[in-house]
């Protein structure tokens, strides 16, 4: 494996709320009334089943609770052993999933204090991303805008698999505030099951939706691009989170192809898709989707013609590798360095 | 596609107009909108008149999303006779096979029975297209193959067309499309799978159809360019489905070609199936080998519309990463996103690799001496 460097930056650690009784102290009287005299349980996305090998590495999995509840342990296993400056904690608990858009935006809000409260505040290491509750764009926008004078937050964040496409413009108050306000839109993946998890329909397996992030993450880099939002918005950064990256340059192509023949369509989309990718979007790291062999890896960065898509990150404590080996074979020191510390620091104003 | 956009013409046209090729994706069209209805019983000509087809999608005529050129088809494509582009066998003689040596021309018409709520419909009128196929191009030009059309949302009606038309020459593979109302490895198309290993037919997998499910994993799109686009993620999402269902271990002699999705997506698509087949192999113990292993052995691409990168070495390491053996030449006639034979592989492909890509893969497959 190349050799990691001290001072960089994981683009994507998860946090787990422990229960959704952990948000009761960060909801007001209302919503813990509601929480608590209707019964609800626990908001688990089935995303990432608890006991699925691939929602905790081994050795990272606790006794008891769930992955990634402890500070203690992301310290133990991730911030000291790979040497961070920083780490971005990127919630994926089940908010998007609730179908009412005000208990949606409740429990937004109390998720992002209680990230603040119980992580950000207990180690200078961290920095957090703002979830939105996307269905009432409004309530989004406000939600962003609250959290947003709290440099700690560097990032907003939305789910690969939602309601729409993300290009669509409906969308489109969240990108200004965003890029307003020097914040990236983190999309991780993950769906609110509102839409069947492949275009095909619905699948049978956990790993068939697990494999499936790559072709949400493809159709949403399409309606990105088409509809404008980078036209719209050149300063907005997104980067897409635990997406895989050998489809990129493929998927690219296909597109740059088609973007040609009928652009008359979407005439607003005035560069390139290469270009556009090139300058605004970014992936991070792990999982990385492609075989061991250095003398394939070098190809695929070479299909890239770019050493800034790529952000480091261990995707914490999702199962991707084993040990410190984050950064696959053939890596050069050189793009290790953009890897880990200049394209995380480029990506993310709010780190300075 | 539009090749006044492609750079260096000459040096990518190397090709002799003589070479023999396979177009393994031309698209037959009915000259009028009534030339079905022989090959259909009165009460199916009386239905459609009354109530149309009734499919898994809200337009009455023309796609949602609208498509580039009208019937996404070549201007220069309109048959002298008058017509649709594609209906005219002498104009397609003309234009296509003759001119550019066209040697197996395999049929996969759209438009047909597919996609279709009900499925007795469904399967008349996959079968009256299966007998035009024969009356109107292979019983007229041996060099065209034709593709068994079935009745797709209906398993077991599927696979009665398929054993009736096993054994007929005129036929050379299945066709399904992508989006269909499950992913393609479900069960309810199983006896579409046994059917064509026991005919010994490959499933052509042609991009489109509808199965009334939004054709992201995020709901319905705007464009037109993300519906084509999106033909990739759909083959990607149905060849996976294929794969973790057991489709591939459990008919170990079925072979599926992709068809008109393009192929750059297959080798990461294979990698990420092996990494996370890895970790959670033990949801999917019918899955008893790599994911990579029953792609690489069974699966077939067709090559229009072929990924354009701007440096064309690096197509070729995902041509090598899949297997020259595994590619078949396509123009897509008449469609507007034609690609054309003398202009798709540069100059520095050895003649054994080119000749597979053009022809040798494709008489193997289908079984064409």
């Amino acid at each position: 494996m190349a050799s990691l460097i001290a001072g960089g930056v994981d683009c994507d650690v998860h946090p787990a709320v422990p229960h959704l009784t952990s948000l009761l102290p960060y909801l007001n009287d209302y919503w813990r009334d509601q929480v608590t005299t209707r019964g609800m349980v626990d908001l688990v996305s089935q995303s990432y089943p608890q006991n699925s090998p691939i929602t905790a590495r081994p050795d990272w999995r606790p006794e008891k609770g769930k992955p990634g509840e402890s500070l203690s342990d992301m310290q133990r296993h991730v911030l000291d052993p790979f040497q961070l400056s920083y780490a971005i904690c990127n919630p994926l608990y089940g908010v998007q999933m609730v179908f009412s858009e005000d208990m949606q935006a409740a429990f937004c809000r109390a998720l992002n204090d209680w990230l603040a409260k119980e992580w950000l505040d207990h180690d200078s290491r961290l920095r957090g991303s703002i979830v939105i509750p996307t269905q009432n764009i409004e309530k989004a926008v406000a939600e962003l805008e609250r959290c947003a004078p709290d440099r700690r937050f560097v990032q907003v964040l939305m789910l690969v698999m939602g309601d729409t496409p993300l290009g669509k413009r409906a969308l489109w108050p969240i990108y200004e505030a965003a890029e307003r306000l020097d914040l990236p839109i983190g999309v991780h993946a993950g769906s609110a099951y509102h839409n069947p998890p492949t275009a095909v329909g619905w699948g049978s397996y956990h790993i068939e939706d697990y494999v499936g992030q790559a072709q949400a993450f493809q159709t949403q880099l399409t309606s990105l691009i088409v509809e404008g939002v980078f036209a719209k918005y050149p300063r907005l950064k997104m980067v897409m989170l635990e997406s895989g990256v050998s489809w990129i340059s493929p998927y690219l192509w296909r597109l740059h192809k088609f973007w040609r023949g009928v652009r008359m369509e979407t005439p607003w989309v005035d560069r390139a898709p290469l270009e556009l990718v090139r300058s605004n979007i970014r992936f991070s790291l792990q999982p990385f989707d492609a075989p061991p062999q250095p003398e394939t890896l070098i190809r695929l960065f070479e299909h890239m013609q770019s050493d800034e898509l790529v952000l480091f990150s261990t995707d914490y404590p999702h199962w991707q590798f084993d040990g410190l080996d984050a950064l696959p074979e053939g890596l050069s020191p050189d793009l290790v360095r953009k890897i880990m510390i200049d394209n995380p620091h480029a990506t993310y104003p709010r780190l300075k | 596609m539009n090749i006044q956009f492609r750079e260096n013409q000459e040096a990518a046209s190397t090709l002799t107009a003589k070479t023999a090729i396979a177009d393994c994706d031309i698209h037959p069209a009915r000259a009028t909108r009534t030339e079905l209805y022989p090959y259909l019983a009165k009460r199916w000509q009386h239905h459609l008149e009354v109530y149309g087809v009734h499919a898994y999608q809200g337009m009455m005529e023309g796609p949602p999303y609208p498509k580039a050129q009208p019937n996404a088809s070549r201007r220069d494509a309109y048959p002298p006779e008058g017509g649709p582009q594609g209906s005219s066998l002498s104009f397609m003689q003309q234009q296509l096979l003759d001119p550019n040596n066209v040697q197996l021309g395999v049929l996969n018409p759209l438009n047909t029975g597919q996609g279709i709520r009900n499925h007795e419909l469904s399967a008349a009128l996959c079968s009256a297209i299966n007998d035009w196929q024969i009356d109107k191009w292979t019983s007229k030009d041996k060099r065209l193959k034709a593709s068994i059309v079935v009745g797709n949302e209906d398993g077991l009606s599927a696979a009665a067309e398929i054993r009736e038309r096993a054994g007929d020459k005129n036929f050379v593979q299945v066709l399904l499309l992508s989006r269909n109302v499950e992913p393609l490895g479900q069960r309810r198309y199983w006896p579409i799978y046994q059917a064509a290993e026991e005919a010994g037919l490959p499933v052509g997998v042609h991009a489109f159809g509808f199965g009334g499910n939004p054709i992201t994993p995020s709901g319905w799109p705007s464009y037109y360019i993300e519906e084509m686009v999106g033909h990739s993620q759909c083959q990607q999402s149905a060849l996976a489905s294929l794969v973790l269902e057991g489709v591939f271990e459990r008919f170990p002699n079925l072979k599926m070609v992709m068809i008109e999705a393009g192929f750059g997506w297959a080798p990461s698509l294979a990698w990420r199936l092996d990494k996370a087949w890895q970790r959670l192999r033990s949801e999917v113990p019918h899955v008893k080998r790599p994911p990579s292993e029953y792609i690489r052995e069974q699966v077939w691409w067709t090559t229009q519309p072929m990924e354009d990168p701007e440096r064309r070495e690096d197509l070729f390491d995902v041509i090598k990463w899949i297997g020259w053996d595994r590619l078949l030449f396509a123009t897509d006639y008449p469609h507007w996103d034609y690609d054309e034979p003398s202009r798709v592989l540069p100059a520095g492909v050895s003649e054994a690799n080119r000749e597979a890509f053009y022809l040798g893969n494709a008489k193997k497959l289908y079984g064409i001496s």
